[in-house]
């Protein structure tokens, strides 16, 4: 009767351990984060043809700083919720170096078009054709904001609604680098 | 002890002949060079000259990319509307000329290996491609080691009588008493 003991000594061990601490790991990291390979990055060079006609390209926008923002009037309530704050920014920064461009995502121009004015946005705003700058950025879903510093590398990405002082504080931060 | 120890020798075995994690789906198909990581992806695709594309072959990119919409599908199987513009993308960069490993590592740079539906097969995500086969193999030898040991061991030492003299004696006498 020892044998059978003496492996059950060692196999439980053996067993539990490797488990223990695989879920160790697992429960410690958050299988929504989703770490962007883009940070660090050049942009990708985008051209976009605004609700109003006129014409968007990153290139146009080398040596400002730029908040690109991915968003969709179905995108209830997080897009709603970050709208006003980017328009508040805007106002504040566009006289400083600072462009913002709207991308919409996966949407139809009519409920689009109603959300940008029940907003009142100011800043130009751009359908995506066929989501091509969408998965350039490696959008997962809306909203997404991408903060492109003066010389156009992607610094900072965040999912999820931007708030005041995310946005103050990614402008600042870019804004106080040299060009 | 026995029904014990077979319990764990059954459960070992079983509980590493569990699938492996959704992510790493053996069914991906395997192509030349599964899971690099991308050092010179493309930023856009080559202009000029259309390459003649076979639906065949952006399906067999599309299935290897993790629709990023969805739970757990490809962006071959999934109906959604940014699984098709995404299978339109892989079209067009087939059509300017990349190879399917180039329309992957596009994917992979823009999305990280996140994007792909079977790991990568390097660093930390090799335990997901090795362990259930590691686990395969130790649960058969612990199969063999337990089996062997259980058949070399006789069931009942000869000569041995197991029952207590004693109770022996007692039941007789308790029987011939039910009998008279």
């Amino acid at each position: 009767m020892t044998g059978p003991s003496r492996l059950l000594r060692w196999l439980i061990p053996l067993t539990v351990v490797p488990v223990l601490a695989l879920l160790a790991y697992g429960f410690r990291t958050d299988p929504r984060e989703i770490p962007s390979p883009l940070v660090g990055k050049p942009a990708s060079p985008f051209t976009l043809t605004a609700f109003d006609g006129t014409s968007l390209s990153l290139e146009a926008l080398r040596g400002r700083v730029v908040v690109l923002n991915f968003w969709a009037s179905w995108c209830y309530p997080a897009c709603y919720e970050e709208a006003p704050s980017l328009e508040r920014a805007w106002k504040a920064y566009k006289d400083r170096g600072v462009m913002m461009v709207g991308v919409n995502y996966q949407d139809k121009e009519e409920p689009a078009r109603r959300f940008l004015s029940q907003f009142g946005h100011s800043f130009p705003n751009a359908p995506d054709q066929g989501s091509r700058v969408s998965v350039d950025y490696g959008v997962y879903g809306v909203p997404e904001t991408y903060f492109i510093d003066r010389k156009g590398r992607v610094r900072f990405k965040q999912v999820g609604p931007v708030s005041d002082e995310l946005l103050r504080e990614q402008i600042e931060r870019l804004l106080a680098e040299a060009a | 002890m026995r029904p014990a120890g077979l319990l764990l020798a059954v459960a070992l075995a079983l509980g590493l002949l569990a699938p492996p994690p959704a992510g790493a789906q053996p069914a991906a198909p395997a192509s030349p060079a599964p899971g690099v990581a991308p050092t010179t992806a493309p930023g856009a695709p080559p202009a000029g000259a259309k390459v003649p594309v076979s639906e065949e072959t952006v399906h067999e990119v599309a299935a290897q990319l993790r629709c990023v919409v969805c739970q757990s599908l490809s962006v071959a199987d999934s109906p959604s509307e940014i699984a098709h513009q995404m299978k339109d993308i892989i079209r067009e960069r087939l059509a300017a000329g990349e190879s399917p490993e180039q329309v992957r590592a596009y994917f992979v740079e823009k999305y990280g290996t996140w994007i792909l539906l079977a790991p990568p097969r390097e660093g930390f995500n090799l335990l997901v491609w090795v362990v259930p086969f590691v686990g395969l193999g130790l649960g058969l030898v612990l199969i063999f080691v337990v089996l062997r040991r259980w058949s070399r061991r006789p069931t009942a030492p000869p000569g041995v009588d197991r029952i207590d003299p004693a109770m022996r004696a007692r039941i007789r006498r308790e029987m011939a008493e039910d009998e008279g």
